[in-house]
């Protein structure tokens, strides 16, 4: 029971955030609201059963404490108003929404009960608080620890510890962002269509974020945080029941997808790393390979790509090959030749180098990757130099792969990488 | 909610009256405020003084302190302000982007509080 009602509330704690941050037009009364009725849900529920629509359950119960939170502000600011005219100071200067003389409004819309079918319910709420979330005039890391917070309903606690934090650091980031929200008057809204591209490509960057912090936490010695690329998962797979048409959205989960369904067989027993040629593949997750590859054959078929279709169709070719020798590097080649188009960056032309090596041959790949390391720009970015090494290994150029393994190490890794890495200048020291 | 959008130009003097460049400069200036005072969003804009013509005052242990010229020195400088009405962040976000100042110096959107005089 615990299990399930975990599962449900963990299902529509977006969508409740969502509808009552959009009607009272506070994020941080929404959060607090939907997590009382959480809490009410808990001791009830196991009681009473699970209601029809848990979801119109939630915001009904969580609306009726708002309300309460609204009416205790409105009280105080009138407290505070009346002792700043006493003062004779300048009254109202309180900033808050003048809520007591509109009791009407309130009774009013404390009488919804949201009571409809869920299915029904459109993708509105849960947008306007994901792209609130994500607003660029937020800062990039804010967006991703508040999209945890008020869209999956992480706990602080949780969040600071993926971000290497300490909690009372990452509470206060994320107070000051909703502050931000709320004094800049960021609204909580779905984007209109002429800026509905730029912004979703803002969303998708964040739920991007959130899986890669989770794929690679920061530092420490697990190489995955499973919960952190879950929610990434579920995030997409939400924006892609919302917004069916959106072709990027659709290449953001296959590919996230797709990646996943390595993760187990990416970190050996002793928790060191396994190169993807090395992986045992009976370990991936087929299931969500064919689901991945399905998703993203479907998005490309709407002629409209853009750079994560083109990262799922990559990842698809790794995915789907049912031996490493049986990549299709060439294809790979010329997806990231699309790819450079979308992200003319230095990592993406470090990968075009690393597949057009495996297609051609390492010589070919190395004279790409010896350009770009000269050009020094990725010296911190530990996967040029480990690619670098993996080629001049392969040519029998011991000491040169020794030299750029330490590279590798100098830019600072995860400890499996290191240990993978050690292992190797082991070998490489033994011939 | 009303929006002080703080504009920061590059450093260095303005076209002198009479040129083609201060011609387009009044032209450029004149379409992106007109058009935002017939959206209805513009409460009043205005150029400043040239930043040598500022004091910054401090209040430190009750003691007025002045300093001559702006608070920090920067490349560009605080050249005048636009007051829009607008009903969110995003609303003034896209007038501030339709300022020449947009293009070549910088735009501080600072939300104004709500002051009820009463």
């Amino acid at each position: 029971m615990t299990d399930r009602l975990d599962a449900v509330l963990r299902e529509h704690w977006w969508g409740a955030v969502g509808a009552i941050a959009r009607r009272t037009s506070d994020l941080e009364i929404a959060e607090d609201a939907v997590q009382e009725a959480c809490a009410a849900a808990i001791a009830q529920w196991p009681v009473d059963g699970i209601p029809p629509s848990p979801r119109g359950w939630l915001i009904t119960t969580a609306w009726h404490k708002a309300v309460d939170a609204m009416r205790r502000d409105a009280v105080r600011a009138e407290r505070e108003a009346a002792a700043v005219r006493e003062l004779g100071g300048l009254a109202g200067m309180t900033g808050q929404p003048d809520l007591a003389a509109e009791p009407s409004w309130l009774a009013a819309e404390a009488g919804q009960s949201w009571a409809g079918d869920d299915a029904s319910l459109g993708g509105d709420d849960e947008l306007a608080l994901i792209f609130t979330c994500c607003h660029p005039a937020l800062d990039p890391a804010a967006r991703v620890a508040l999209t945890l917070r008020s869209v999956c309903g992480l706990p602080v606690a949780d969040i600071a510890a993926a971000f290497v934090v300490a909690e009372p650091t990452m509470a206060q980031r994320l107070v000051r962002a909703k502050r931000k929200i709320r004094q800049a008057g960021i609204p909580l809204t779905v984007p209109g269509p002429e800026a509905l591209a730029e912004r979703l490509s803002g969303v998708l960057r964040v739920v991007y974020l959130v899986y890669t912090q989770g794929h690679r936490a920061a530092s420490g010695t697990t190489l995955v945080r499973a919960d952190l690329c879950e929610h990434a998962i579920r995030l997409a797979r939400q924006l892609v029941r919302i917004l069916p048409a959106e072709p990027e959205v659709a290449g953001l989960l296959a590919m996230l997808l797709l990646t996943d369904a390595r993760a187990p067989a990416r970190t050996g027993r002793d928790g060191s790393l396994v190169l993807l040629a090395d992986q045992d593949r009976t370990l991936w997750n087929h299931e969500q390979i064919a689901e991945g590859d399905a998703l993203i054959e479907a998005a490309l078929r709407a002629g409209r790509p853009g750079a994560y279709q083109l990262h799922a169709a990559i990842a698809a070719c790794h995915s789907t090959a049912p031996w490493a020798e049986a990549t299709d590097w060439r294809q790979i080649a010329v997806l990231y030749r699309e790819l450079v188009r979308y992200e003319p960056t230095q990592v993406v032309l470090a990968n075009q180098a690393a597949a057009i090596a495996m297609a051609e041959g390492p010589e070919a790949g190395l004279a790409i990757l010896d350009e770009i390391a000269a050009q020094g720009k990725l010296d911190r970015w530990p996967q040029l130099h480990i690619a670098r090494a993996e080629l001049l290994r392969r040519l029998g150029r011991a000491d040169d792969a020794a030299v750029a393994y330490q590279q590798a190490l100098a830019a600072g890794l995860p400890t499996a990488e290191e240990d993978f890495i050690a292992g190797r200048l082991t070998d490489l020291a033994g011939h | 909610m009303k929006y002080l959008f703080l504009l920061y130009s590059p450093d260095g003097p303005l076209p002198e009256p009479g040129t083609a460049e201060y011609t387009t400069m009044v032209q450029e200036w004149g379409a992106a405020t007109g058009a935002m005072a017939a959206a209805g969003v513009l409460v009043d804009c205005a150029p400043l003084q040239p930043p040598s013509a500022s004091t910054t005052l401090r209040l430190r242990g009750g003691e007025v302190l002045l300093t001559d010229g702006p608070a920090a020195e920067i490349k560009e400088q605080f050249g005048g302000f636009t007051l829009v009405d607008c009903a969110d962040l995003d609303e003034a976000l896209k007038w501030a982007a339709t300022l020449p100042v947009a293009v070549n110096g910088s735009i501080e959107i600072r939300p104004v509080v709500q002051v009820a005089r009463g």
